[in-house]
């Protein structure tokens, strides 16, 4: 459900006129909500930024992202981390 | 990627029958500078609260729509989880809240300016909530209204 919520507050913050990107570890889910950017993550539910204190591989995470925002491509996209 | 596979039976039993919610956010926002000039805000859905403040209720019936504010400031090892889902293995998050809640993270790609600047307020929602009404009704409009009154140009969202 924690998929749902995100994708929701994001869907309102991105209509106030803010641009989001969620990550989403279950890809099923994120497609039925359909917020504006999502970047699916290959990690356990409660591990969206990979693992505790890998601070590279939750800063490669966090960029994959970001980058997403940059994309000038229709809404919505979903894009997968690697 | 985490599976669906990988919830209890009852959890997939329940996620097989809900009605997911969506909610037309079209045209779509577009960030109007570079992500190195872009001031960040976080918002994450793990049950975060500064020990100062109240608990999520696990016992609200749909799930406690309500959020906290957590200061640009605050320490990560400092925040409680709050969270009812069964489905989330807190393990990770205890360990490194950043795993949830990446501050930490994001406070260094200010320094090194990949990003402009973090906002001074990120926000924390508990995300098991199955009756999204005044989620959408009242607490996802007023964190939207004060990213904007922070003229906050970004924001990353983190489910668990």
């Amino acid at each position: 459900m924690c998929h749902q919520s995100v994708g929701l507050i994001a869907s309102v913050i991105e209509k106030s006129g803010i641009p989001t990107i969620c990550l989403s570890l279950l890809r099923e889910i994120t497609e039925k909500v359909k917020p504006p950017r999502a970047l699916f993550v290959p990690f356990r539910i409660g591990y969206p930024l990979g693992e505790p204190h890998n601070a590279d591989l939750q800063h490669r995470i966090i960029r994959s992202a970001l980058t997403v925002l940059e994309f000038d491509n229709p809404l919505p996209v979903l894009r997968q981390f690697k | 990627m985490a599976r669906l596979e990988e919830l209890t039976f009852s959890d997939r039993l329940f996620v097989k029958a809900y009605r997911f919610r969506s909610f037309d956010w079209s045209p779509g926002a577009r960030l109007s500078k570079p992500l190195s000039e872009s001031r960040l805000a976080l918002i994450s859905s793990a049950g975060l609260h500064l020990p100062g403040q109240a608990a999520f209720d696990l016992e609200t019936r749909g799930g406690d729509w309500s959020y906290r504010e957590l200061p640009a400031t605050v320490s990560v090892e400092e925040l409680k989880i709050a969270h009812r889902s069964s489905a989330f293995d807190q393990g990770g998050a205890r360990e490194d809240r950043n795993l949830a809640f990446p501050l930490d993270r994001l406070r260094e790609m200010a320094g090194r300016g990949e990003i402009g600047a973090i906002n001074h307020r990120h926000f924390s929602f508990m995300g098991s909530i199955t009756a999204p009404g005044r989620l959408m009704a009242h607490s996802a409009p007023e964190v939207a209204e004060k990213l904007r009154e922070d003229s906050v140009d970004a924001v990353l969202l983190v489910p668990v």
